[in-house]
C-alpha cells in the first residue's frame, strides 16, 4: 500500500492543454457560423421622382394603362370590373402579353403599364396583397421568357448577365411598369 | 565550439501552447462582442403582411428602417398610428422628408425599407411615401414575410 501511495503522489496533476486551444476554436467557428444576420425579404419598388410643376407627365395611352382600384373593405375592382385578388396575375398577363389584339389591352409590352390606386382607408395588407399579385405576373412573364431562352428560370439568366456582364434584355421586353397613383380627395 | 552546440541542442523546442487558448477565447470574445446588432427598440407594432413575389435585400449597410404601425402603449395596449424612424417616433410627417434627406446624403444608394403593419391605413403609408419622393429617396421595400402555405 505504502508503494502505490508512493507512486501517486509522484504523477504529475496536469490537465492536457494541447485541446483547449482546438475546443476554443470549435466554439469560434461554431459562433461563426449561426449568428446569421436575418436578411429583409420585401416588395420593392421605385418611386417615381418628383415632380416639377412646370412639366406636364409624358401622356400615355388609355388602353396601355391596367386600372387596379382598391377600396376601403380591400375589395378590387380591374379595369371597373369587380375582380378577385387571385384573377389579377392573370389579367395582367394578358394585358402585357396583348401585342394589341384585343383592344381593352396593350399596345406591346413595352409601353404597357400597371396602376394601383388605393383609397385613404384602405388597410395595407390589400393593398401588398394585390401588389404582390402584380409582381407574380411580372416574374412569371419572366420565367418564361428566360425558359424561352434556354435557362431554368429567370433567376438563372440573372446569375449569366452577373458573370457576363450583359444587357438584361428580358427586363428590356418586359418592365414591370408599376405606377402608385394617388387616392382621390374625398 | 562543439560544446556551445551541445549546450544549445539541449533547450526545450516547444512554443509554449499554454496560452494558446487564452489568445483564441479572447478572439471568440471579441467576435460575440462586435456582432451585436444595433437593436432599435420598435415603439410601434408591426406585424408584417405576407407575401409571394420577394426579393433579399443582401447589402444591409444601404437599408433604412421606417416603422409605421399602432403605437404600443403601456399594458399591451395599442394606440393610434405612429411613425419611427431609427429610434424616435416621428410626430410631424414634414420631418421625414429632412431626415431621409440626411440619410440620403450619407449613404446616396440608400433603400428604405417599410415596415408596416397589416392593419395600417394606405393613407399613412402615401403620406410618408409622399415625403420619401420629395428627399429623393427613391428605392423603397414593402418589408414582408414568406406567405407559408398552411
Amino acid at each position: 500500500m505504502a508503494a502505490m501511495l508512493n507512486k501517486k503522489t509522484r504523477r504529475e496533476a496536469e490537465i492536457p492543454t494541447s485541446s483547449m486551444a482546438d475546443i476554443a476554436f470549435l466554439l469560434l467557428i461554431f459562433f461563426l457560423v449561426t449568428t446569421t444576420i436575418d436578411v429583409d425579404t420585401g416588395i420593392g419598388m421605385v418611386l417615381p421622382p418628383k415632380l416639377e410643376d412646370d412639366i406636364e407627365p409624358p401622356p400615355i395611352r388609355e388602353r396601355n394603362v391596367l386600372k387596379i382600384l382598391v377600396n376601403e373593405q380591400g375589395l378590387v375592382l380591374v379595369e371597373d370590373q369587380p375582380s378577385a385578388v387571385q384573377l389579377i396575375r392573370e389579367e395582367v398577363r394578358k394585358h402585357v402579353l396583348n401585342y394589341g389584339a384585343d383592344p381593352r389591352y396593350a399596345e406591346e409590352p413595352g409601353k404597357a403599364l400597371v396602376s394601383i390606386k388605393t383609397a385613404r382607408q384602405t388597410p395595407y395588407n390589400a393593398y401588398v396583397g394585390v401588389l404582390d399579385e402584380v409582381w407574380m405576373a411580372y416574374f412569371e412573364m419572366w420565367d418564361s421568357e428566360a425558359r424561352q431562352l434556354g435557362f431554368s428560370d429567370y433567376a438563372a439568366y440573372v446569375t449569366m448577365l452577373e458573370t457576363t456582364d450583359g444587357e438584361n434584355e428580358i427586363r428590356d421586353k418586359i418592365k414591370a411598369a408599376i405606377s402608385i397613383a394617388e387616392p382621390d380627395e374625398a | 565550439m562543439s560544446g556551445h552546440f551541445k549546450k544549445k541542442t539541449k533547450t526545450k523546442e516547444d512554443i509554449p501552447t499554454a496560452s494558446l487558448p487564452d489568445i483564441i477565447f479572447m478572439l471568440l470574445i471579441f467576435f460575440m462582442v462586435t456582432t451585436v446588432l444595433r437593436e432599435t427598440t420598435v415603439q410601434v407594432r408591426t406585424v408584417l403582411p405576407k407575401a409571394e413575389a420577394l426579393t433579399k435585400i443582401d447589402q444591409k449597410r444601404l437599408v433604412s428602417y421606417v416603422y409605421i404601425g399602432p403605437r404600443k402603449l403601456e399594458g399591451n395596449r395599442i394606440g393610434d398610428t405612429g411613425v419611427q424612424i431609427d429610434d424616435a417616433l416621428v410626430e410631424d410627417l414634414g420631418n421625414v422628408r429632412d431626415i431621409m434627406y440626411r440619410k440620403l446624403l450619407e449613404q446616396p444608394r440608400l433603400i428604405v425599407s417599410l415596415k408596416v403593419d397589416e392593419t395600417s391605413e394606405m393613407g399613412v403609408v402615401l403620406d410618408v411615401q409622399q415625403e420619401l419622393r420629395e428627399a429623393g429617396t427613391l428605392r423603397i421595400n414593402y418589408s414582408s414575410k414568406r406567405d407559408i402555405p398552411s
